[in-house]
C-alpha cells in the first residue's frame, strides 16, 4: 500500500524553529535527511519533498470558469502544508511508526493518509 | 524502454534463470552473479533486435555475463584490498556448466524469509522472471530507484542470512542448495504466496494505461507454470495456477474502456478466455481429486463455479457457499468471511447476509475493514432497501482504499437514488 505522510507547520511550530540556533537548525534538517536516507535503503520511499514558504503559495480562485491568479500568503490559515513523504510499505502501522519518526510528530502536525489504488472486488 | 520483440523477450526471460544459476554455480556470488546476468540481458535486448539472435543464445548470455561478472569482481576487489581484506578471494577456476535446472532453487533463495514481501516480488520478477529493474518498476507503479533499492537490500539480507546458505567458509555456491526437507514446506508455502502477490499486482492494476508495462499477471502464471512443472505433486502449486487461470480468463470482462469495474454479475460473460477457463477447470477438478486440500485449491474451485455458469443467475452458489465454508476453517481471514456472507446471501436471501455480516462485523478481525461497507451496501441493494443501500454505497465510496471501486460504489448510489435523490437528504 501507498500511503502520504503529511507535515503541517503551524504559528507555534513556526516559533520553535525560528527560536532555534543554526546549530540546532543543521541538526533538524539532519533528522530529516537520516529518515529520508533510511526509508530510501529500505525500499519504500517513493519520493518526499519540502515545500518552500507559504507565503510564496498562488491560489487560483474560482470565478465563473476562469482561473485567476493570486498571490499568498493566506495568514488566515492556521496550519500549512510543509512537506511530504510518499511511501510504500506492508501496511497501516508500518506506514504509522514512520510518521511518528518525523519531527513535527509530537506537535501533532504530521498525518498519514492511504493513496487510492486500482485493486477491486468485482463483487 | 526496450525495443525488444516479444519472441526476443520471451527466450531472454526463458534463459534468465539458467544463465544465472550456472554463473552461481561457476564463481559463487549471487549478488554479483545477479547484476551481470542482469546487464548481459540489457546488452542482449538492445542488440538482438538489431543485429539478431545469436546462434547460441544462452552461450551469448554466458559469456557476456562472464565477462562482466570478471569486470565487477575486480572493482569489488579492486575494492576490498583497499579495505585490506581481499587476502581469501582468489579467482574462481570454470567449471563445465552442469546441465541442471536451478529454477526452482532461485526461486526459494529469491523468497527467502528474511526478505520483505516487496523485496521479493523485486527479486524473484528479475532473477527468475528475467525482467529489468526498469520493467519492474513500470509494472509496480513504483519509480526505478525504489526497485532497485529493494533488490540490492534483499541481496544484502541474503548474504547476511548466510547461515542457512553454509556458514561463512563455505564455498558460496551451497547457494544453489535446496533447503533442508524440514523446511521445504513453509519455503514452499512463501513461494506460492509471492507468485499470488506478484499475480494480484498485475490483476488489480490491470486498468488504465498498460502501454509498455508488462503484464505481471502472465508472468506469474508463467512462472507458476514453471513451479508446477518442477513439482507437479503439490497440489496447492496446482491450485495456485488454477486459481490464476481462473481469475485471470475473467479480465477482458472486468473493466470497461474508461477504466472502470464491472461486478461479476453483470460481466459480458462472452469475453471470457474460455480456454483459460477450461484450462484451469480441468486442473482444479483433476487436483481436488488426488491431493490433500488446501486455501488455494479452494479459491480456484470457487473461482470454477462462477466461470462455469453461462449466466450470472445460473450460478451454483449452494457450491461456492460450502466451499466458503470450508476455507472459512481453513484459513480464516476478512475477504474469506465476506465472500461467504455474500454466498450466505445468494442461497438464503439477502436479509440472512446482513444478519452474518452484522456478527461477523463485530469480530475485531473485520471491524472496520475497507470492504464492509460496500458489502452491505449491496446486501441491502439485493434486499431492495433502496434508501439505505444509497447511503451505505456513498458510505463504501468514502472508505474504499481503490480508485476504480471508488468511481463504482459511486455510480451505483446514483443510480439507485434516481435524478432526485443525488443529493441525500
Amino acid at each position: 500500500m501507498k500511503y502520504v505522510i503529511l507535515i503541517y507547520s503551524n504559528p507555534a511550530s513556526r516559533e520553535i524553529w525560528d527560536s532555534f540556533s543554526g546549530e540546532q537548525k543543521t541538526a533538524g534538517f539532519a533528522v530529516y535527511a537520516a529518515l529520508g536516507e533510511e526509508l530510501a535503503a529500505s525500499g519504500e520511499l517513493i519520493v518526499s519533498e519540502a515545500l518552500a514558504d507559504s507565503s510564496l503559495t498562488t491560489r487560483i480562485p474560482a470565478q465563473e470558469g476562469q482561473a485567476l491568479t493570486t498571490d499568498g500568503p493566506f495568514a488566515e490559515l492556521k496550519e500549512q502544508l510543509a512537506g511530504f513523504f510518499l511511501i510504500e510499505c506492508e501496511s497501516a502501522e508500518r506506514a504509522t511508526e514512520i510518521a511518528k519518526k518525523v519531527p513535527e510528530a509530537p506537535l501533532g502536525l504530521v498525518e498519514v493518509r492511504p493513496v487510492l489504488d486500482l485493486s477491486g472486488l468485482e463483487m | 524502454m526496450s525495443l525488444a520483440t516479444p519472441e526476443v523477450e520471451g527466450l531472454l526471460r526463458e534463459l534468465a534463470p539458467q544463465v544465472l544459476g550456472i554463473l552461481i554455480r561457476r564463481h559463487g556470488e549471487f549478488e554479483t552473479s545477479e547484476d551481470a546476468v542482469q546487464e548481459a540481458l540489457l546488452a542482449a535486448a538492445l542488440q538482438w533486435p538489431a543485429e539478431g539472435v545469436p546462434a547460441n543464445p544462452k552461450g551469448w548470455l554466458i559469456t557476456v555475463a562472464s565477462r562482466r561478472r570478471l569486470e565487477l569482481w575486480r572493482s569489488e576487489v579492486a575494492r576490498r584490498r583497499r579495505e585490506q581484506a581481499a587476502a581469501r578471494l582468489a579467482p574462481p577456476a570454470p567449471e563445465p556448466a552442469p546441465a541442471v535446472d536451478d529454477t526452482l532453487t532461485l526461486l526459494f533463495l529469491c523468497c527467502h524469509p528474511a526478505l520483505t514481501p516487496a523485496s521479493q516480488v523485486a527479486l524473484t520478477l528479475r532473477a527468475v522472471g528475467g525482467l529489468r529493474t526498469a520493467e519492474i518498476a513500470r509494472a509496480l507503479l513504483v519509480p526505478e530507484p525504489t526497485v532497485a533499492q529493494r533488490i540490492s537490500r534483499a541481496k544484502q539480507r541474503i548474504r547476511a542470512s548466510g547461515a542457512d546458505f553454509g556458514d561463512a567458509g563455505e564455498p558460496k555456491r551451497h547457494l544453489l542448495r535446496m533447503p533442508p526437507p524440514a523446511e521445504r514446506p513453509q519455503r514452499l508455502a512463501a513461494v506460492r504466496q509471492v507468485l499470488y502477490l506478484i499475480f494480484n499486482e498485475g490483476y488489480t492494476a490491470s486498468s488504465g494505461s498498460s502501454l509498455h508495462r508488462v503484464e505481471l499477471t502472465g508472468e506469474a502464471i508463467r512462472l507458476t507454470r514453471q513451479l508446477r512443472d518442477r513439482l507437479p505433486g503439490d497440489g496447492e502449486v496446482a491450485g495456485l495456477l488454477a486459481l490464476m487461470l481462473l481469475t485471470d480468463a475473467r479480465r477482458p470482462a472486468r473493466t470497461r474502456p474508461d477504466g472502470a469495474l464491472v461486478p461479476l454479475a453483470e460481466q459480458d460473460r462472452g469475453r471470457w478466455d474460455a480456454r483459460a477457463i477450461a484450462e484451469g477447470t480441468a486442473l482444479i477438478a483433476e487436483t481436488l481429486a488426488t491431493a490433500p486440500i488446501g486455501p488455494y485449491q479452494l479459491q480456484a474451485a470457487i473461482a470454477a463455479v462462477h466461470d462455469e455458469a453461462a449466466r450470472a443467475e445460473d450460478t451454483d452458489w449452494r457450491q461456492i457457499l460450502t466451499l466458503y465454508e470450508l476455507l472459512r476453517t481453513l484459513a480464516p481471514g476478512p475477504m474469506v468471511t465476506l465472500g461467504w456472507v455474500v454466498a450466505v446471501a445468494m442461497v438464503h436471501g439477502p436479509h440472512a447476509g446482513l444478519d452474518r455480516l452484522a456478527a461477523a462485523a463485530a469480530d475485531p478481525a473485520l471491524a472496520g475493514h475497507h470492504r464492509v461497507d460496500a458489502v452491505r451496501a449491496h446486501l441491502l441493494d439485493l434486499a431492495g432497501d433502496h434508501r439505505a443501500a444509497v447511503d451505505q454505497y456513498r458510505l463504501a465510496a468514502r472508505r474504499t482504499l481503490s480508485l476504480p471501486e471508488r468511481h463504482y460504489l459511486e455510480s451505483r448510489a446514483d443510480e439507485l437514488a434516481g435524478p432526485a435523490g443525488q443529493s441525500p437528504t
